[in-house]
């Protein structure tokens, strides 16, 4: 452990905290302007976040543990997934947890807590969100983990970090076929995965098809915040983990000083990214429902074509 | 172009040439399809003319120029000028089997094409025989969408995907065929996409539509 990994993965957390909100609110801003509209603004979920945080939390009727529980599991899993996966540097003191089992685990862990949640509302929205997601998460774990896997099979191992940086001393692999397919696949996953369009749009509240927001209906005030706090957070960390395996620019390692020079980096990847999702998101409609498995078994089969040209084509 | 990125080059064609038939099964308008097929055969003269370019073969690289030309222009455009006289609810494919299911079936033909080659690319190990897995992998999700689908003009679609694996094939085990074969080839695939042409045309004006289940009967006319 060093000094300068301890300070990289502090800054990391504090960076995703405190940016996660920012990236949301850059991404509705870039969709208002391109929709002609004037739009809140970039701190405008800060904004809503400091007035829910003073809100009190209310509880329905009924509600067991598994309701109060959510919101500090999903903020614990995404604040634990900000410190190990590898955004600033390659040399965190968590490094053997940035394993891309435990990885891809926490995440589905953060997911399966809130569809408990949301079971035990009792509503009929509450399961109904709760059945989609699980449907979704479903086919897109398996798509995750294979995607990676081509990218950690000519590295020869699971953690995030030694993928990183083998990538960073080999800049040609980001441009082979394997690399690619799995770019793709990751990224249909991570739109998935965080509820935006075509699969869910994260703008309605009043829609038969959401998914994400059936959910969370039932919450209010603090826990409400913290579950988008948490999302948000979600959402940083996963276009950040995309940015750090295709993109690894700028990733620093032990030394202290390359550490602004990562900090910088990683902010602009990870607007870009953003900048380009919201700007995409504002051509697209949302799929129906039934329509989304096809997007995910194409996904799938690009994640798989990946490994397949991993193994078959270097 | 120097040894060392020859490899990377042709497994980014290739990666392509995979790409977009497997885009061919996963969208549902026949208009995309065909632009995916326009896409697919500038991914074959691109593998043709890199291994043109690394044999210093000009006459490889002309068959590139000449595949470019038929491939991504003109059996296109043919497709494209057919489905132009398409009414509107023609234009979905109305496969026989869910999409779903087709891309699955797809992973599957993949990987049995990569055993399959094994043995073939342990012949002669080389970057253009390694590529080989890709092209007959093409090969069978063309024959596999020439047989779940129902339109004339998506079967046209999956027969193109058949024969652009083929040509790949071709030109990936034996480094270039005579330019005479080549030459033939290309203009039966010409003839047979333009008798298709007319045959749905045909089609459409008899059933008022390119489904294929209607021809099931035989008819006293």
């Amino acid at each position: 452990m060093t000094i300068g990994g301890l300070l990289a993965t502090a800054g990391q957390v504090l960076l995703v905290m405190a940016g996660a909100p920012v990236l949301v609110g850059l991404m509705r801003q870039v969709r208002a302007r391109l929709e002609g509209r004037a739009g809140a603004g970039i701190a405008q979920p800060w904004r809503d976040l400091r007035k829910l945080l003073r809100r009190q939390p209310t509880t329905p009727t009924g509600t067991g543990w598994a309701f109060r529980l959510a919101p500090l599991l999903l903020i614990g899993t995404s604040l634990v997934l900000a410190a190990v996966v590898p955004l600033l540097t390659t040399a965190s003191p968590l490094d053997p947890v940035a394993d891309l089992f435990a990885v891809v685990g926490i995440l589905a862990l953060g997911t399966v807590t809130l569809a408990l949640a949301a079971l035990d509302t009792g509503t009929a929205f509450g399961g109904m969100g709760a059945s989609r997601e699980m449907t979704i998460l479903a086919l897109v774990e398996p798509t995750i983990l294979v995607a990676v896997f081509s990218l950690s099979a000519r590295v020869g191992s699971t953690n995030l970090a030694a993928i990183v940086t083998a990538t960073l001393h080999d800049p040609l692999r980001v441009a082979s076929p394997a690399s690619l397919l799995a770019a793709a696949a990751l990224l249909v996953v991570v739109v998935a995965e965080t509820g935006r369009l075509p699969v869910d749009n994260p703008a309605t509240h009043l829609e038969l098809t959401m998914i994400h927001e059936a959910m969370i209906l039932e919450y209010a005030g603090t826990d409400l915040a913290l579950i988008e706090w948490a999302s948000a957070m979600r959402l940083t960390v996963l276009l950040g983990l995309l940015a750090s395996l295709f993109l690894p620019w700028g990733i620093a390692g032990t030394s202290l000083t390359a550490l602004p020079l990562a900090l910088l980096a990683f902010v602009v990847k990870v607007t870009l990214l953003a900048v380009g999702l919201g700007t995409v998101e504002v051509f697209i409609a949302k799929l129906r429902l039934f329509r989304v498995p096809e997007l995910l078994a194409g996904s799938f089969v690009l994640a798989l074509l990946a490994v397949a040209s991993s193994f078959f084509l270097a | 172009m120097t040894d060392i990125s020859y490899p990377q080059y042709l497994d980014l064609a290739a990666g392509l040439f995979l790409l977009t038939a497997v885009g061919v099964l996963w969208r549902h308008q026949l208009a995309p399809m065909i632009r995916l097929l326009g896409i697919q055969g500038v991914a074959l003269a691109a593998i043709v003319a890199i291994l043109g370019i690394h044999q210093h073969s000009l006459e490889l690289i002309l068959v590139a120029v000449g595949l470019a030309v038929l491939r991504a222009g003109v059996l296109p455009l043919l497709a494209w000028r057919a489905l132009g006289e398409a009414p509107a609810q023609a234009r979905e494919t109305r496969p026989v089997i869910n999409t779903a299911a087709s891309l699955l079936a797809a992973a599957a033909l993949t990987l049995l094409a990569y055993a399959v080659t094994r043995p073939l690319v342990a012949l002669a190990p080389s970057p253009a025989t390694a590529v080989l897995p890709v092209a007959v992998a093409v090969v069978l999700i063309g024959f596999f969408t020439l047989v779940t689908r129902r339109r004339a003009l998506s079967q046209v679609v999956g027969f193109l995907l058949l024969d652009n694996g083929i040509t790949a094939i071709a030109f990936l085990a034996t480094s270039g065929l005579p330019l005479i074969v080549e030459l033939g080839v290309s203009f039966d695939l010409l003839l047979v996409v333009l008798v298709l042409q007319v045959l749905t045309g045909r089609l459409r004006t008899t059933f008022g539509s390119t489904d294929l289940d209607e021809l099931q009967e035989l008819h006293d006319q």
